[in-house]
């Protein structure tokens, strides 16, 4: 009945656009009133919607702290539709994000003290330029929020203000053609949202440039640097097993005699790769992110070796040994480092997938020869 | 001009390719790079910074006579190991 037209539009859409798939109907309810985030709820022609407000409350920003250290990002989500910010009318601005809920607090807190409508789309709580890379964050998506959400009916204006990372996904001219809303490329970074917005929305080439400052590489460092701890903690239980299994002595003894320097040395691989790179990122030498971690793999290795002796004052580390993880650290940070291209800012697909054929065979044979020596300087040489 | 200028990665590796001929100089693909790689010149646009482009694809995307074309997809280390040797997976 009131549906009839959009949803005939919608199956012309999903055979024009490649990424198109069908939908249920369940899936376009409107967002739910009883997230803790929402403050009240706001009358609208399309009845009543979800209010919230600029401010972020602890909660919030508790939620954004465990993310950042990869607890819980995978379900920190908002539900997908409309909201409205302050007190909307049908002149507001209408602003679109992603249902990662970080995506979703830092739009609300960029825009204090202004009216506007927030249309999130079903990105599975991935934030905005990774799902729009996806396509998660694409046409058909807000096509299909735009229709659910029964934008027309809201607004008079027709105009919807797109970030330009969720430029990926969206093809601006498809969603004209289609909802006959006018696409407008917003900033890159929300704060800049409100001089975008005052200057009638135009935005300086400043807003359009996507930097990786040091505050970013900083807030994405805990992530790489907790995903790859699980590994490194296995590498550790090895080593200890290993060393436990040599020497005269007992496990426990012996499988501190060369397993404690052994921990120590994949602590600072860990360290190198996963916090050194992120924050030293411009000054490191080298392109490729692999020799960047090298680099730092190396340097935190030659650093343990200078204060190790103070440490560990009882045991001096063999020569072989300390070949070997002269070895295996600079590999194991520079492994480390390169997966930190998946949270960087510009890199490109291509690249990465070349760094990594000529790293990987490196990677590996200075991990193996590594290996090698320290497993001959345990069994052979003790 | 605070560290602009670290934001380049490996030269020559990007798959991006402008079709002059086609393009009607709209300037979109100007608009939605995050990376400045397109300039406009005499109602064209022209690729003035390919190795800052990271194959985001947004300007292909948007390009309104298909005169873009660049090889998009998941660039992380995981993903890109996972088509490597053939298996479905996901990146993040």
């Amino acid at each position: 009945m009131k549906n009839e037209q959009p949803i005939a539009e919608k199956e012309r859409v999903q055979r024009i656009l490649p990424m198109a798939a069908a939908k249920p109907e369940t899936a376009f309810k409107p967002p739910s009133l009883e997230q803790d985030f929402v403050v009240g709820k706001l009358a609208s022609p399309v009845g009543e919607v979800p209010k919230v407000a600029a401010a972020l409350t602890g909660r919030d920003r508790m939620g954004s702290y465990l993310c950042r250290w990869n607890i819980g990002r995978m379900s920190f989500v908002v539900e997908p539709g409309l909201y409205a910010l302050g007190s909307p009318d049908s002149a507001s601005p209408v602003l679109v994000t992603a249902n990662f809920k970080m995506s979703f607090d830092q739009l609300r807190v960029a825009l204090p003290n202004r009216d506007c409508w927030l249309l999130v789309l079903d990105t599975k709580g991935i934030n905005v330029w990774c799902a729009a890379g996806k396509g998660t964050f694409g046409t058909v998506e807000l096509y299909d929020r735009i229709v659910s959400s029964r934008l027309s009916e809201v607004v008079t204006h027709r105009q919807i203000i797109v970030p330009q990372l969720g430029a990926p996904g969206v093809c601006g001219l498809d969603v004209k053609k289609y909802t006959g809303f006018q696409v407008v490329w917003g900033p890159v970074m929300a704060p800049d949202l409100p001089a975008f917005l005052d200057t009638g929305l135009v935005a300086d080439p400043a807003m359009r440039r996507k930097g990786f400052p040091l505050a970013e590489r900083l807030a994405l460092a805990p992530v790489e640097f907790i995903q790859a701890i699980g590994k490194t903690f296995v590498l550790m239980l090895f080593f200890l097993l290993l060393s436990g299994l040599g020497g005269e002595h007992s496990f426990w003894q012996a499988s501190l005699e060369m397993g404690f320097f052994a921990v120590l040395a994949l602590l600072a691989a860990l360290i190198s790769g996963t916090l050194l790179v992120p924050v030293l990122l411009p000054w490191l030498s080298g392109r490729a992110f692999s020799i960047k971690g090298m680099w730092t793999g190396l340097f935190s290795f030659l650093v343990l070796v200078a204060i190790y002796g103070f440490v560990s004052p009882v045991r001096i580390i063999g020569r072989l040994e300390a070949v070997s993880w002269l070895l295996m650290v600079p590999a194991l940070s520079s492994w480390f480092a390169m997966n930190f291209t998946g949270a960087s800012t510009y890199t490109s697909r291509s690249g990465v997938r070349y760094e990594m054929l000529r790293a990987i065979p490196l990677q590996a044979a200075a991990g193996l020869a590594g290996l090698l020596c320290w497993l001959v300087a345990r069994f052979w040489l003790t | 001009m605070k560290s602009g200028n670290f934001l380049h990665y490996l030269d020559n590796v990007v798959t991006l390719e402008l079709d002059q001929g086609r393009c009607i100089g709209c300037g979109i693909c100007q608009e939605v790079c995050p990376h400045q790689v397109f300039s406009l010149q005499d109602g064209k646009a022209m690729v003035v910074a390919r190795d800052n482009c990271m194959e985001c694809s947004a300007c292909a995307r948007n390009c309104p006579v298909g005169a873009l074309r660049v090889e998009a997809g998941e660039g992380c280390v995981r993903a890109i190991i996972n088509e490597l040797l053939g298996r479905e997976g996901d990146c993040c």
